[in-house]
């Protein structure tokens, strides 16, 4: 039977119905149209469908929905500011060309804002740690590592220019 | 692919976890993080009538440690915060290093070590230290409570102790001996994202120089985590030496019972069991001697 819950989602409530069977993977992309989360190997092997739950980066295709009521979920959908500007890790990627095909882009981006939140200038074997559940099959690993890199320094470069 | 229809119900108290396992039947299944059980599901043709998530339970996802009771890590208590925790990573360096070296970063946010344990893979990444820590596991079920030491809770691929009805609440690590060490190392595919092909874990502790007393374990390499007893009686009660470390991991080697399968070969298990039963041998060592000159 379903049961109705409220998810909410990149800062914004959404009132879904959801059967215990449906994953937070499946409601994000068909009944909230968040398509920017992928779905890949649906095992937690690739990384493709990371998001991150209470700031923690999370495979959404093996997170039940009904358990997430009360947690706060983001996709790559909430990671830019405005529709005009980006996330400083998206525009890093964008800069050092680390988006080939683009489908692991997404689950690359949320793992990256989850290592920064938490190591704001990494090294490299720390950030390719960091993104060892997530697989890129264009292979374009170095550019990722790369514009974490950067990401790093421009979000720390930022958060130095905010009036305290 | 979509998961099989199932109920779900999230109690809690785990006295209503047990109700409920009994009350759904033979179907119904435990989940804390859900990583290796939705995989079953989905890919291995697992199907549950019943899911009883065990995470809304208060405290069972504690980690407590108690300078003369040890470690206890509660049954939801993630694999990411285990591999954190300063406590944890100051007096059970190992166990931090194990569950560190489980599955990749999004796994780790999700499940939990005593998951790890129940799902009973011969190849679980936090059993083997565990096993030569001596550690234990309190269960619940109908009857109440128990404790079972964590050697005598692996049946089989999959298959563990415990009754039909009953939950792992916690694991619970006793403290280490004064001069003691523990190492634990694991070989995989793809870095240490992969299922373990082989691991071994020990407990190794000396008094003066000699090896008084040592716990070693094999994994991915039998039905369950295998002790590797004869091997440990050539290195018990005398100084490491060049020598015996060889015999000890050729004798590891006899003890174990690889098979061939996607992960690696019968032959590459036996062989890389000699080199791990060595390494973890010369590790130990070498951290309960440095244990002893602090």
């Amino acid at each position: 039977m379903k049961q109705v819950i409220v998810l909410n989602v990149n800062g914004d409530p959404y009132t879904v119905a959801v059967n215990p069977w449906q994953t937070l993977n499946e409601v994000l992309r068909e009944d909230i149209n968040l398509t920017g989360v992928k779905i890949g190997c649906g095992s937690g092997d690739c990384g493709a469908c990371t998001v991150l739950v209470d700031g923690r980066a999370v495979s959404s295709c093996l997170s039940l929905a009904i358990e997430m009521e009360g947690k706060q979920i983001m996709t790559v959908e909430g990671m830019a500011p405005s529709g005009e500007t980006l996330h400083p890790i998206q525009e890093a990627f964008i800069e050092k060309g680390a988006i080939q095909c683009g489908f692991c882009t997404s689950g690359m981006e949320i793992s990256a804002l989850h290592l920064l939140n938490h190591n704001p200038s990494p090294t490299d074997t720390e950030i390719r740690e960091a993104l060892s559940g997530n697989l890129c099959r264009c292979t374009g690993y170095t550019k990722i590592v790369e514009a974490v890199t950067v990401a790093g320094q421009k979000m720390k470069d930022a958060s130095e220019r905010k009036p305290s | 692919m979509r998961l099989f229809h199932f109920d779900y119900d999230a109690p809690t108290t785990v006295k209503e976890a047990i109700d409920l396992l009994q009350s759904k039947g033979a179907g119904a299944r435990v989940m804390a993080g859900g990583t290796d059980l939705l995989i079953k599901m989905r890919h291995a043709g697992l199907k549950p009538s019943a899911i009883i998530s065990v995470k809304q339970i208060p405290g069972l996802n504690t980690i407590a440690f108690d300078k003369t009771k040890g470690l206890i890590i509660g049954a939801t208590a993630l694999l990411a915060d285990v591999a954190n925790h300063p406590d944890i990573l100051r007096h059970y360096p190992t166990v931090a290093q194990a569950a560190r070296g489980t599955a990749n970063a999004q796994v780790r946010n999700m499940g939990t070590v005593v998951g790890n344990l129940c799902n009973a893979s011969p190849s679980a990444d936090n059993a083997p230290t565990l096993l030569a820590m001596g550690a234990e596991v309190h269960i619940q079920g109908p009857a109440g409570a128990r404790t079972l030491p964590l050697d005598q809770f692996f049946k089989g691929p999959g298959v563990t102790a415990l009754d039909p009805f009953e939950i792992v609440t916690a694991v619970h690590v006793p403290i280490p001996a004064q001069h003691s060490g523990t190492a634990y190392i694991s070989l995989s595919a793809r870095g240490k994202l992969d299922c373990t092909a082989v691991g071994a874990g020990i407990m190794l502790t000396l008094n003066g120089r000699v090896c008084e007393d040592l716990r070693l374990f094999i994994s991915a390499c039998g039905p369950t985590p295998i002790r590797a007893r004869k091997a440990e009686e050539i290195i018990r009660g005398k100084e490491l030496s060049a020598d015996a470390v060889d015999k000890a991991g050729a004798e590891a080697s006899w003890e174990t019972k690889p098979i061939t399968d996607v992960r690696a070969s019968a032959d590459y298990r036996s062989k890389m069991v000699a080199v791990l039963t060595r390494r973890v041998l010369m590790e130990a060592h070498k951290s309960a001697l440095e244990r002893s000159y602090k």
